[in-house]
């Protein structure tokens, strides 16, 4: 497994190197003076454009800067926002918020959705399946800054159960509705996932012999069912963790967290280089590390896929 | 198969360990009864008000910076604050008497010199500040910058410093000059019969000695001379003011503490003030607008005032010759329905513009457009087509990472329905591309304007957007003689109502050409909490009076 894992490592260099060399071309080569729009409604001066460029490298040619940008990130120099804030410091702070963010919401989807798919998995038609798949269509089929907003207003402003906002070091207790609004259309999926899995394994034959062996069921349905049907589950979960970092916008600006999601869609208007290429390597680094780890996971849960 | 209890075991256990921290974490989110708590952004550049461009920087800037002048809340009158008195015999050459007692939050003495110094710093070219272009109208501005000789052409990367350093030997401004402690003069290159109006711009503010020291810490605990300091900025969280014990002017505040909240958005803010965890915003998120709903939302603890912010639609005739006949403009401009775009599109905050001069304004009189700037769909089909019509779809351009889209389709549909002309909203250009285009005349057919004003003076809605080397005249350039002439009398008249009259009837030129269509005034909002005792105002800047809020 070591050697996988080692093998796989490096397969990450060429990715790293490749895609932040894509968003990096991207980002510098918009078209537009990336100047313009940064001193109200009116064109910037030409020392301040100078002094500009000349700090963003901008006067070389591409390959050139960006060769420029690696060298400081391998020194783990990310450069300066247009804020004139170390992207490092900010990214790392940002990240840190996020990732507790990305936890709890996990953490949500992972134990409902995977006890709704089971409980509704074992018992196809009865009231529970038909209540999950109900409550999941319902909450796969509203748009997230509704389900946001809603329970904000009625959890947060009206009742005063959860805060309304998050405050500026993100305590746990605050990221908790958060982190449900955010995990509530995984938790959905997840759970119709985890239940058509489930029961379709429920339904084949080593199940009924380990019934027809008198295992007793938990044991059935723990061991020999769960385990089987976990693989696509753990996959899904795996690929999501990636996407709940980098995709939560929406929640972030709702409850006012001082997020990634934020941080690159201000970035990107802002015509920030620096901030989005930055934080887009890091996110591609946490997306290859999060898909590893799943990797490996298989392993444990099904030792047929090995990595030897 | 013991791998796999190991597996759920350790998810479950984390999962349930994160459940509980989760709940167990620290509830006291909100920082206690602190004083004000009122809404931020993120400021875009330290906090020196020489190199501040934008509100987020700029409202708590408005706290911590005192200058020579004030402008009412009110009416935005200009009235002494540091200054003793102004005196010019031929608005060329000013005697500026500051009073004596001002001192910066760190002790120090506001003295001649304390502006002298700041002003040539921002003036001074290679320094590349926002509020050089403020410095403009002094003597020995020229001599600062850094200029390439008429014949060469800058290459688009070239720096123009490197290679053509500013003139001027002594980094000073031949205009200003200290003549003891508590008086200074100013010269300026032309007559400049309002410049008592624009020396309550933050760009005029006097700085501090350890500004010089180094200017870049000082842009992260910036010291002023305001009625407020600030006391600690935590980026992307906070800026904490607190009041400035050495402050002895006539515009203190009245809470101790004020900290500017930092959203990245309205919605949060609002949602957190209908909380109460926030005491002012001045920022109404749109939904909220439609029907007064926020002033139900708030039990009416909101207001609503005209603001110095004017939208108008331009045209470049030079670009898209088949607009170069006035009276094509002036259809257009009379086939929109200013009244129900406003109602129908921004619930009515917006007030329809007679004029190209924000009413907020010294100087302002309504019905500078006249006819032109009322909806009369056959009068304007008449004229259209006796100016011979526009061959194709005209396009209104707007930027697309703001909210234009709505009002410009919306104004599309009145001038299609009034002149049976086929409209489309181009979408295509984000705010720097827009700039951009515009300044290289690569935009056709219409495109969207906006002006926030620097002071409160009806210059400076004319001379910055329409005199002939204006850096905003994206009209052709819109170059009328006759409208230079009346600016330049007017910067020379002996006071200021024979100079606002002079203004107004450049102004009234505008309506001849028809290159820029009034479209509407903005207004500004502020909402506040229950904890606020009163009202809060609002000034002509659309920011809200936090120097005179009071909680309960």
């Amino acid at each position: 497994m070591g050697k996988y894992t080692l093998r796989r490592l490096l397969q990450m260099i060429p990715v790293v190197i490749g895609s932040t060399f894509l968003i990096y071309a991207m980002v510098f080569s918009l078209p537009g003076d990336p100047t313009a729009g940064k001193c109200g409604e009116r064109p910037c001066s030409p020392q301040y454009v100078a002094q500009f460029k000349e700090k963003y490298n901008l006067n070389d040619p591409l390959p050139v800067q960006y060769v420029k940008y690696m060298g400081n990130v391998l020194q783990g120099d990310l450069g300066e926002s247009q804020y004139g804030v170390p992207v490092r410091d900010e990214l790392a702070d940002r990240f840190t918020t996020t990732l507790k963010l990305g936890v709890v919401a996990l953490a949500f989807e992972a134990i409902i959705g995977i006890g709704a798919g089971v409980l509704s998995g074992l018992r196809r038609g009865g009231f529970i399946d038909n209540l999950v798949l109900v409550s999941t269509l319902v909450v796969i089929s509203i748009p997230i800054f509704v389900i946001g907003t809603v329970l904000q207003l009625y959890l947060g402003v009206k009742w005063g159960i959860f805060p309304v906002t998050v405050g500026s070091d993100a305590p746990w207790f605050d990221l908790l509705l958060p982190g449900m609004v955010l995990g509530s259309t995984s938790l959905a999926y997840l759970a119709r996932l985890m239940r058509s899995d489930l029961s379709d394994t429920m339904r084949t034959d080593y199940i009924r012999t380990a019934h027809a062996k008198g295992l007793p069921q938990g044991r059935v349905v723990g061991v020999h069912a769960l385990r089987n049907s976990l693989i696509p589950v753990i996959t899904f979960l795996g690929y999501d963790f990636g996407a709940l970092l980098g995709g939560a916008i929406i929640t972030e600006g709702i409850f006012n967290i001082h997020g990634i999601g934020g941080y690159v869609y201000r970035g990107i208007g802002d015509r920030d280089g620096m901030v989005v290429v930055g934080t887009v390597t890091v996110l591609v680094l946490v997306y290859l590390l999060a898909n590893l780890i799943v990797d490996l996971v298989y392993g444990l849960i099904d030792p047929r896929i090995s990595h030897d | 198969m013991r791998g796999i209890y190991r597996a759920v075991g350790v998810v479950a256990a984390s999962a349930l360990a994160l459940t509980l921290s989760a709940c167990g974490g620290d509830d006291s989110g909100d920082d206690s009864e602190a004083g004000l708590t009122v809404f931020g952004c993120n400021p875009e550049n330290p906090l020196v008000p020489q190199n501040t461009a934008e509100t987020c920087g700029g409202d708590p800037q408005d706290l911590t910076v005192a200058k020579l002048i004030h402008y009412d809340v009110e009416n935005a009158a200009p009235e002494y604050d540091i200054a003793e008195s102004i005196e010019t015999k031929d608005n060329q050459n000013f005697t500026v008497k500051i009073k004596p007692d001002y001192k910066f939050s760190d002790g120090t003495a506001v003295t001649a010199e304390s502006f002298v110094k700041a002003w040539n710093y921002a003036a001074w070219g290679p320094n590349a500040y926002q509020a050089n272009y403020f410095f403009e109208p002094f003597a020995g501005y020229g001599a600062m910058q850094c200029v390439p000789p008429e014949n060469v052409e800058l290459g688009e990367e070239e720096d123009p410093c490197a290679k053509y350093p500013p003139t001027d030997k002594d980094e000073a401004l031949d205009g200003l000059k200290v003549v003891d402690e508590t008086t200074f003069t100013i010269q300026t290159t032309e007559k400049v019969s309002n410049l008592e109006v624009r020396l309550g711009y933050t760009a005029f503010a006097p700085l501090p000695e350890s500004f010089f020291e180094d200017p870049e810490a000082f842009g992260e605990k910036p010291v002023g001379a305001g009625p407020y300091q600030v006391d600690e900025w935590t980026k992307n969280e906070e800026i904490v003011l607190s009041k400035n014990p050495e402050y002895s002017g006539e515009f203190p505040g009245i809470e101790d503490k004020i900290t500017f909240r930092i959203y990245e958005n309205a919605e949060a803010a609002y949602a957190d003030l209908q909380a109460g965890n926030l005491d002012v915003i001045n920022q109404i998120p749109t939904d909220s607008l439609i029907d007064d709903k926020w002033l139900s939302d708030l039990d009416d603890r909101g207001t609503s005032r005209p603001v110095g912010v004017t939208q108008t639609i331009g045209i470049n005739p030079v670009a898209d010759k088949s607009l170069d006949n006035p009276d094509l403009r002036k259809a257009i401009s009379m086939a929109i329905d200013r009244q129900t775009v406003i109602d129908q599109i921004f619930a009515g905050t917006r007030e329809p513009a007679t004029g190209w001069v924000s009413p907020v304004v010294d100087g302002f009189k309504a019905g500078a457009c006249g006819e032109w700037c009322n909806y009369d769909p056959e009068a304007a089909k008449k004229l259209w087509d006796s100016a011979g019509g526009y061959d194709g779809a005209l396009t209104l351009a707007v930027n697309n990472d703001s909210d234009h889209g709505p009002w410009a389709e919306a104004a599309c549909n009145s001038i299609r329905q009034a002149l049976d002309v086929e409209c489309t909203v181009d979408l295509s250009r984000d705010f720097a591309t827009f700039l951009t285009d515009l300044g290289e005349g690569k935009i056709k057919g219409m495109f969207r304007q906006g002006w926030q004003m620097d002071y409160p003076s009806i210059e400076n809605f004319l001379v910055p957007l329409y005199s002939a080397g204006a850096s905003s005249n994206y009209y052709g350039p819109y170059d009328n003689p006759e409208f230079e002439e009346l600016t330049r009398k007017a910067a020379a008249a002996p006071d200021l109502d024979q100079a606002n009259a002079l203004y107004q009837q450049a102004e009234a030129l505008l309506s001849e050409d028809m290159r820029i269509i009034p479209l509407w005034y903005a207004t500004g909002q502020a909402g506040w909490s229950d904890r606020v005792q009163g009202e809060v105002a609002i000034n002509a800047f659309g920011v809200p009076d936090y120097r005179n809020v009071e909680l309960n």
